[in-house]
């Protein structure tokens, strides 16, 4: 139940985030949704048990199931690598991260490219 | 040769990573990385077309990447059988053909361009080939992420903003399929499809575990309640990045929604309701916005999502024709959308601009892109001499045939629509008078793009007498010359390759439907699948 709680709660903060102007607080949001999505992961792999998935450290059916955590390791990489791109984007091109600005059309930025 | 196949699969993502790598070790050599390019695309093309000659009779081959013989499930399974074969190799033609038209726009010249594309290749092969869900997530991740590097090195020309939705939403799409994995994983115990088999089907917990994957996979096909990104952000790049991705991403998400549904749900007839109703919405309010548009791209990529819902009308049917008909579709809607992107983007990449209020007159300047661009288009409305009308045919039959008029009329009514605004491009861009400022703007745009000395090349290649001299009175001499600005002959080919594959596909539909029809045969009976995965 703990983590259904914790889940829940990093969801909801990163969907209001996602809403928030700036680029950098939607970046957040992105991490506060990864964590809640790792979150999930582990709590698919049963987190009644509680042991240490190394070999020779846990008697069968103590340990963790080490499927979902390998899986959990993989997407903190992937969504690691993209948040730093989105910082990135953030960064670059206009002077601050404001997002309201982008509600131009394509044809209107490609004009404005065109000129 | 079904001995000696499966164990190779795992080249195919092997090889062009290994490949990218060196493209992008190779610091100074642009020739080389040509070369690395086109012929691991090649070699790529070559390897699917033997992979479909192997499946057409219906085999499934599989293979456990690692030979976990002790445990045989444990392993990802790469699985190929009609359906992804085919798939992989149209998205072949079209990364070559994409690389020839950057390569001629001096796009590929960037030192990443070829290593972004070549990872891109994996990932395509990876996701199409695998058969665990898990896998399927991370091999979309390898194919997104050299994108948004595509997409970015030419939308610092346009500002960001294209980039930042693009990234944005694709992460989103991407953290919620991780949670409807998490929520497989955690009500069915495996992530591996031929377990799999079934069982949302059997019990409802699991099917809303496998509605979530399909909703984050649908994100990225870009169906209608959230198509809004991707008409934002295709036309914020340059016209090569865009005729590359759009027969990619969204198409590797279609084929991931006909697997899934096909396997997972075993065709569960009970859900195809929904999926009628959103390809209707889609096919409608896709081309609706395409009438809207004011430029060739943005008309193309509102086309893009129209044609997504005929697309997937085959899994919304779930009968031998319907999904026959909706294969044959995708086959035959990333070859012509392909084509159209590079032929408009020819125009774009020459004259500065796709606005169709700029441009004029094209059918008599160009008439080589205007053959080209009217093959296309009159296949993507669906007429009878190209592949068009082959699967439009196909798909309204199968709708009939299953008695659902609504959508079959839907599906007639924005053929109209679709002819409608192409129509408009051709009338807007092809015909009538060029505007007058038509060769400034053009020059002034090549001076940009691609600096002074460049045109002045340009300038002595076409005019050998002429010496160079100080940029203005080369340009003037451009300038005063007959049709000085003329798109080269090699931005014309890659569009036109394609357009001879609509007709060739049109004309000898008989080829690619029987393909097609085994294709809907594997997953009408996902038996095959999960059995050759099991014993493999």
């Amino acid at each position: 139940m703990s983590i259904a709680i914790a889940v829940g709660m990093l969801t909801a903060a990163a969907v209001y985030l996602f809403m928030q102007r700036g680029m950098v607080r939607i970046v957040l949001g992105f991490v506060l949704a990864s964590h809640a999505a790792n979150l999930l992961l582990f709590a698919a792999g049963n987190t009644a048990y509680r042991g240490v998935p190394y070999i020779f450290t846990s008697e069968y059916g103590e340990g963790g199931d080490p499927l979902p955590q390998a899986f959990v390791l993989t997407a903190i990489v992937i969504a690691f690598s993209i948040t730093m791109f989105m910082v990135t984007l953030a960064i670059t091109t206009t002077g601050d991260d404001d997002t309201e600005d982008e509600e131009e059309s394509p044809a209107k930025v490609l004009t404005a490219a065109d000129t | 040769m079904e001995e000696i196949l499966p164990p190779l699969l795992p080249l195919l993502v092997g090889i062009p990573l290994l490949m990218g790598a060196l493209g992008a070790a190779l610091r100074k050599s642009k020739r080389a990385r040509h070369i690395i390019s086109l012929g691991t695309l090649s070699a790529l093309l070559a390897f699917s077309i033997l992979l479909v000659i192997a499946t057409h009779d219906g085999t499934v081959l599989a293979h456990r990447v690692g030979f976990w013989d002790f445990a045989p499930q444990i392993a990802i399974p790469f699985v190929v059988d009609a359906l992804n074969s085919l798939v992989l190799m149209i998205i072949c033609i079209l990364g070559i053909t994409s690389v020839m038209f950057a390569m001629a726009t001096h796009e590929a010249r960037a030192r990443f361009y070829h290593p972004f594309v070549l990872i891109l290749m994996a990932g395509v092969a990876g996701a199409l080939m695998t058969g665990d869900i898990f896998n399927l997530f991370v091999f979309i991740e390898v194919m997104l992420l050299p994108s948004y590097g595509l997409l970015a090195m030419m939308g610092a020309k346009l500002g960001a903003h294209g980039a930042r939705i693009y990234v944005s939403v694709n992460l989103l799409a991407s953290t919620l399929l991780l949670f409807g994995i998490g929520l497989v994983y955690a009500t069915a115990g495996t992530v591996n499809l031929a377990e799999l088999h079934g069982r949302a089907a059997e019990d409802p917990a699991i099917a809303v575990g496998a509605a979530v994957v399909l909703t984050a996979i649908s994100i990225k096909a870009a169906v209608v309640p959230v198509h809004g990104w991707l008409t934002r952000t295709y036309p914020m790049t340059s016209p090569a990045v865009t005729a590359l991705f759009s027969g990619i991403h969204t198409k590797v998400s279609i084929y991931a929604i006909y697997r899934i549904y096909s396997v997972m749900f075993d065709g569960d007839d009970r859900f195809l309701w929904i999926a009628l109703l959103v390809t209707s919405l889609t096919m409608l309010i896709g081309v609706l916005g395409a009438i809207g548009e004011k430029t060739t791209r943005s008309i193309l990529v509102f086309h893009m999502i129209s044609q997504i819902g005929y697309i997937l009308i085959g899994v919304g049917l779930f009968t031998g024709l319907g999904l026959t008909a909706g294969i044959f579709y995708l086959l035959h809607h990333m070859i012509v959308k392909a084509s159209l992107f590079l032929s408009t983007g020819a125009i774009e990449e020459t004259y500065g601009t796709g606005e169709i209020d700029k441009l004029g007159g094209m059918a008599k300047r160009e008439p080589l892109i205007a053959a080209t661009f009217m093959i296309a288009a009159l296949s993507l409305a669906g007429l009878p001499p190209f592949s068009g009308f082959v699967a439009k045919f196909s798909i309204i039959q199968a709708t009939l045939e299953q008695a659902h008029y609504w959508v079959a009329a839907v599906a007639v009514l924005v053929s109209v629509f679709t002819l409608l605004s192409m129509l408009k491009i051709w009338v807007g861009v092809f015909m009538g008078k060029p505007p007058e400022d038509l060769e400034d703007r053009a020059l002034s745009y090549q001076e940009r793009m691609h600096g002074k000395r460049y045109l002045r090349v340009q300038a002595q290649a076409e005019n050998p007498t002429l010496t160079i001299g100080p940029p203005t009175a080369t340009m003037s001499a451009v300038l005063s010359g007959e049709r000085a600005v003329k798109v080269p002959m090699k931005l014309i080919i890659p569009g036109a390759i394609l357009a001879a594959i609509t007709v060739f596909f049109g004309l000898g539909a008989e080829l690619l439907m029987m393909l097609s029809e085994t294709a809907a045969e594997n997953l009408l009976n996902p038996q095959d699948y999960v059995e050759a995965v099991i014993n493999s």
